[in-house]
């Protein structure tokens, strides 16, 4: 069914490739089914009068998203972004070149809109909505992880995310939806979860957990309560985390970190799921949609506090989108939000991020770990790109940066960064984020790792790494695909919680003995 | 009044009308248009001063620029602050009175036009030998470069070379264009070259990538400060949607959607 192709070899140093035009061309991922789309409000199969539509649609976004205006008028085609896409990067096809990638809709846009391109196509590159050019928005604009590291180095931040999403939902309002995504969405906005995990299967898995952890603990009661009415915090977590490793070594930890901590806490049946995949079609309403849910889960489990286990897309839909769609946040209107807002506890930030609340029990010494747990791993950071360039965490300058290597650091006694222009800002998407980890997306996906593979042979090499720790669901199953295509063991990645899980000192009793030395120290 | 000078006279004011109600068009359409979400874009600031200085530094220093690509950056500033010093000293042709002595300093800023044409012809250079950047240019990004080579290389002509325009004249025809007091203008051919093509540049200005100039001042990535957890963002069009579905909602509320 996948069809062959070659695996980019790992360069010594990472260079800009020659352009390889029509590498990258085809069909592009499986076209969403009439099942999936007539749920999220899109028509089942590309409407007879599209280029209408399309074009309607195209000019209804334009007016409401500021972000695609000013971005369609303002690029210079300067070449900043040219060299900056891990697509391109990994597979040489010219129109993964960030600003090329744009054009493809500004062409169109152009065309339509703009005074140049109407009277003088040819001068200005304006080109028609065609059948190729429909083809090629769906081909390529799902050949974007939304990962935005183009727009770091943009002059004007212009944001391919913003265009690709952009695109996608013009595709989606045509009746050319993505099947990954809007089955996904199905899910999400029916059973509360991506995996479609119903209530039962998801109590099933997580009291088989707590005996698993109770057998390797020796005893101890880590819970993991459901809908449980009156917990102080929510816990909105990738579903992923109930399920596949290594993912759910990342839940253990969490589960670990709530009973040191002894805080009540508890997971939703009815909004069991963090990620967001509105957002990777660019559909507000939908977006908003699931967005709700989390906060009826909230309302109705009484909490006072909205929690996002590690996830990068979703933490960056909680962290800047949610507030905005649902009022989980401050200063909200209708009556759901201000009433949601007077329950939850303002002395912390809301939502907050796992690893937030990890640090901050770190810095006031509630977690004890014997480091040496993890003395068999040489632990590196992959930066989610949603989370490196989306967010932050502990409201200081860069603390989604510095916040999850000091819990690294706090758990482990052998850390390196990889190389600086591949981390932090600047980081290398994984290849799978933004609606690409579906397996008929393979070939995109696994060229599109190169780069962050190249930097990680580095470290590897030089420093001994061989553990690569994440905190995004994404990434952590495309890490475990692609890992082992490059000759890198598919183990090595790690959920941040784990490494935390592993190194936890769970015995109540060894903590008091510790203080006791301490004390004595 | 010669015809030609009666032309020149007449298209100063229709690319001026042309520039101003196009770029005011523009600069309206970017601030009516919401920005529904937040979206900066890392490093991001945290606070309204520091998004105002990131964008100080973008616009005087081209930061993201200089960490994306040396080349580009060096030929794209260079042409930016040459020009810069140029039209400032071009200033005292549209002055209508005397000047005061501070403007006799602007003089030096003539050598600024090698600056200009250098960085012109480098970013110009890039777009034909990179293959990366001719495969993104349009016919439309190489004619603005050669217009732009040709203002700076025709201004040089007439400023470093014994081509020398009568400058009077030039001073007389365009304080005159400013203060309505029109004269005849110098029909040397370099001169005529010149203005010609500014005028034509200020009028494609609000229809060409030259609108990057406005631009970056909307651009949400750039311009909002990273406060989503402590401050509700909501566009005037989701608001009205949300308020709309309230009643809905109301009815849906304990019930699954």
């Amino acid at each position: 069914m996948v069809k062959e192709f070659d695996i980019p070899a790992l360069p010594t140093y990472l260079e800009t490739p020659k352009l390889k035009e029509g590498v990258m061309d085809g069909e592009g991922p499986f076209k969403s089914a009439q099942e999936f789309q007539n749920p999220l409000g899109f028509p089942g199969e590309k409407v007879d009068n599209w280029q209408k539509v399309a074009i309607d649609k195209i000019g209804e976004i334009k007016s409401k998203y500021r972000s695609v205006q000013v971005f369609l008028d303002s690029c210079v085609k300067c070449g900043a972004c040219t060299d900056k896409c891990h697509y391109f990067l990994g597979s040489s096809d010219p129109k993964n070149m960030p600003v090329a990638r744009q054009d493809l809709f500004r062409s169109v846009y152009r065309r339509y809109f703009t005074f140049a391109g109407k009277y003088f196509p040819k001068l200005v590159g304006a080109k028609e909505l065609d059948n190729d050019m429909l083809d090629d928005w769906y081909n390529y604009f799902h050949q974007c992880s939304q990962c935005r590291r183009c727009s770091v180095f943009c002059p004007y931040g212009i944001d391919t995310a913003e265009i690709s999403m952009a695109a996608r939902e013009v595709l989606d309002v045509v009746g050319i939806g993505q099947k990954y995504c809007n089955q996904i969405l199905g899910k999400a906005l029916t059973i509360g979860n991506n995996l479609g995990l119903p209530e039962p299967a998801l109590r099933d898995t997580l009291l088989d957990l707590e005996e698993e952890i109770e057998e390797e603990t020796g005893g101890i009661a880590v819970k993991y309560p459901l809908d449980q009415k009156g917990a102080e915090i929510l816990l909105i977590t990738p579903s992923a985390d109930f399920f596949a490793e290594p993912h759910i070594d990342g839940l253990i930890g969490y589960g670990k970190v709530f009973h040191q901590d002894g805080v009540s806490w508890t997971l939703s049946s009815y909004a069991s799921e963090g990620a967001n995949f509105g957002m990777f079609i660019g559909s507000y309403d939908v977006m908003r949609k699931a967005a709700l849910r989390i906060r009826k889960a909230a309302l109705d489990l009484e909490v006072s506090r909205v929690m996002v286990g590690e996830c990068g897309h979703a933490w960056r839909v909680a962290y800047s989108f949610w507030n905005t769609l649902s009022g989980v946040g401050v200063g909200a209107a209708d009556e759901f939000s201000q009433k949601l807002q007077d329950q939850l506890d303002h002395r912390y930030p809301q939502p907050q991020h796992i690893i937030e609340y990890t640090h901050d029990l770190i810095q006031r010494g509630k977690l004890v770990f014997d480091k040496s747990a993890n003395d068999d791993r040489t632990v590196t950071f992959h930066d989610s790109c949603n989370v490196a360039r989306a967010t932050n965490m502990g409201g200081i300058l860069g603390g989604q940066f510095i916040l999850p290597r000091e819990v690294i650091k706090s758990v482990c006694n052998n850390y390196v960064d990889m190389e600086r222009s591949t981390i932090k800002e600047s980081t290398f998407c994984c290849g799978g984020g933004g609606g690409l980890l579906t397996d008929d997306l393979m070939e995109i996906r696994v060229k599109g790792a190169m780069p962050r593979m190249q930097a990680l042979k580095t470290v590897e090499k030089d420093n001994g790494v061989n553990t690569l720790a994440a905190i995004c669901a994404i990434c952590k199953s495309q890490f475990s695909k692609v890992l082992p295509k490059f000759d890198f063991d598919p183990y090595m990645i790690v959920s941040v919680h784990q490494l935390v899980s592993e190194a936890i000192i769970m015995d109540k009793r060894k903590i008091e003995v510790q203080e006791d030395k301490s004390e004595v120290d | 009044m010669s015809v030609i000078s009666i032309f020149f006279t007449a298209l100063f004011y229709i690319s001026l009308i042309v520039f101003f109600i196009g770029m005011v068009k523009k600069i309206y359409q970017f601030g009516i248009t919401p920005a529904p979400l937040k979206i900066p874009i890392a490093p991001t600031p945290l606070t309204q001063k520091g998004v105002v200085m990131r964008i100080i530094r973008e616009i005087v220093l081209f930061e993201s620029l200089f960490r994306s690509n040396k080349w580009i950056w060096l030929f794209g500033w260079l042409f930016h602050i040459g020009l810069l010093l140029i039209l400032i000293r071009h200033i005292r042709y549209f002055w209508p009175y005397d000047l005061p002595d501070i403007f006799l300093l602007t003089q030096s800023f003539k050598y600024a036009a090698f600056v200009m044409v250098i960085g012109l012809i480098g970013l110009m250079l890039r777009r034909i030998f990179v293959d990366r950047i001719r495969y993104i240019s349009a016919p439309s990004d190489y004619l603005m470069l050669i217009m732009l080579l040709i203002i700076g290389i025709s201004g040089m002509i007439m400023t470093f070379t014994s081509n020398h325009t009568d400058i009077i004249m030039v001073k007389e025809f365009a304080s005159g264009l400013v203060s309505f007091n029109w004269k005849n203008l110098p029909t040397e051919v370099y001169f005529l070259i010149h203005i010609f093509l500014v005028f034509v540049l200020m009028a494609i200005f609000p229809i060409s990538k030259l609108l990057h100039m406005p631009g970056i001042f909307f651009s949400p990535t750039l311009n909002q400060v990273d406060n989503a957890r402590s401050k509700r963002h909501i566009a005037p069009w989701a608001l009205k949607q949300e308020k709309e579905h309230a009643i809905r909602l109301k009815q849906i509320l304990g019930k699954d959607e």
